[in-house]
């Protein structure tokens, strides 16, 4: 028997996926000097290998019974129209294969336009406004595609070292299809001029994997008279199969 | 054909997902009949409390069935979503935090046996650019801890940062165990690489 995507036969086994390790600097190291919170916050003892099983290849499916229309537009979530520029995020999720990530959620949250988050613990003179929460989900489709209606947030200020700016980004977060797949990260913007003084964005080692986090400008998705449009793509680890032996009796 | 992955970055300190299932921490109701609670404190290598961190588990149900349709024996029937075997728990100013759940079954190791009852859990916060994998054990599983092959690639001093273990704080709460994270230190957790 050949190994099947879905059905997971091998051999005329069961067989489990396994998910690829990425590459070396494609994620950021835990122990960032430029970052100085990542002092305290990384573990300084080895990681001990943990071989994919069922608990790892396995993750939640949420979401598909809670998702309201509302939930993909941020600007359409409050009474009135929230400031700022309006903007279309919109990509497919993928893995490393190739292989569109239909119907897992995708959580975002980010500043206003004027870079102020609505949060208890942020303290920024910036205005908040009364019409943005900055609070978005959705499910991906049948092809792994997503699309939310936003606003194009505020660089802002943080405490990292002097003068230090956050360019302007949005958060995401993804559950893929497995808790190997889990994967939260920053979108930011095209010429964005803070991104070369960003240490969290500079954190990426690999050059090409780096400029994964930031979108494409859509001229042909903005729409006329409405909104702009950056296109995000997002690449989760890919699967292989492996067999899998049932617990002897 | 491989793709290089989107990369990890920080949640920082303003993630405010408000999930609206299961409510969070509450992987099932509170008051359900077998519930276990989960409880901890996340701090950092100076042994301070990790206030904007958000700790997840995923999980087997009792039967050490997934609620996935991955699962190779099957997947749990959809009508099972009360159990959905995933919790999220932001952490407090203290760095607390808490998971109620039910406790998973024995879930097979893929090669004949068994592994201990076990808990995957994702540690997130502002100052870490990617999550940290580790697993909640219990300590009143030993005889299914011994045999564990996880448990067993980890060195034997180690082993205790990653049980639950039954806890009293003085409430009464059925089915209470403690189980705290440390980023570094003496008693630093056991991370996982997978
Ligand atoms: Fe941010």
């Amino acid at each position: 028997m050949t190994v099947s995507d879905q059905g997971l036969v091998l051999s005329g086994k069961l067989a489990l996926p396994e998910y690829a390790k990425p590459q070396p600097g494609n994620h950021p190291p835990l122990d960032f000097e430029g970052y100085k919170s990542t002092r305290l916050r990384h573990p300084k003892q080895p990681l001990v290998l943990l071989p994919q099983r069922l608990t790892e290849v396995t993750g939640p499916l949420l979401g598909d019974d809670v998702i309201t229309m509302t939930d993909a537009d941020l600007t359409t979530q409050k009474p009135g129209e929230p400031q700022g520029q309006r903007i279309i995020v919109f990509g497919q999720v993928r893995d490393s294969g190739g292989r569109p990530v239909p119907d897992t959620l995708i959580e975002i949250w980010q500043a206003n336009a004027a870079g102020r988050y609505l949060h208890a613990r942020e303290h920024h003179p910036a205005p908040i406004d009364p019409n943005f929460d900055g609070v978005g989900r959705c499910i991906t489709d049948q092809g792994g595609r997503y699309r939310f209606i936003t606003i194009q947030p505020g660089a802002y200020p943080w405490g990292n070292h002097y003068n230090a700016w956050r360019p302007a980004h949005i958060h995401l977060s993804l559950f893929g299809r497995a808790f190997t797949q889990r994967l939260v990260t920053q979108m930011y913007f095209p010429g964005d001029p803070l991104l070369k003084y960003d240490p969290i964005y500079n954190s990426v080692t690999d050059e090409k994997a780096k400029v994964r986090m930031i979108s494409e400008f859509s001229l042909e998705d903005t729409q006329p008279e409405w909104a702009l449009a950056y296109k995000f793509d997002i690449v989760l680890r890919g699967r292989n199969a492996t067999v899998f032996e049932e617990p002897h009796a | 054909m491989s793709e290089l992955l989107t990369p990890s970055q920080t949640v920082g300190p303003y993630f405010s997902m408000r999930l609206p299932w299961a409510g969070g921490p509450y992987v099932v109701p509170e008051g359900t009949e077998g519930a276990i609670t989960i409880v901890g404190r996340l701090t950092d290598g100076a042994g301070d409390p990790i206030p904007d961190g958000l700790i997840e588990t995923w999980q087997a149900n009792p039967a050490g069935r997934f609620a996935h349709p991955d699962d190779p024996r099957g997947p749990v029937p959809w009508g099972d979503k009360a159990f959905r075997g995933f919790g999220r728990s932001e952490t407090a100013h203290d760095g607390t935090f808490k998971i109620v759940t039910l406790k998973p079954g024995p879930v097979p190791d893929g090669a004949g046996g068994n592994q201990a009852p076990h808990i995957d859990v994702s540690v997130f916060s502002r100052g870490m650019l990617d999550r940290s994998v580790t697993r909640i054990y219990f300590s009143d599983e030993e005889t299914a801890n011994a045999a564990d092959p996880v448990l067993a690639q980890v060195p034997a001093g180690r082993r205790a940062t990653l049980l639950a273990t039954p806890y009293d704080d003085g409430t009464a709460t059925p089915g209470l165990y403690r189980f705290d994270i440390r980023m570094q230190g003496d008693q630093e957790t056991v991370f996982f690489d997978m």
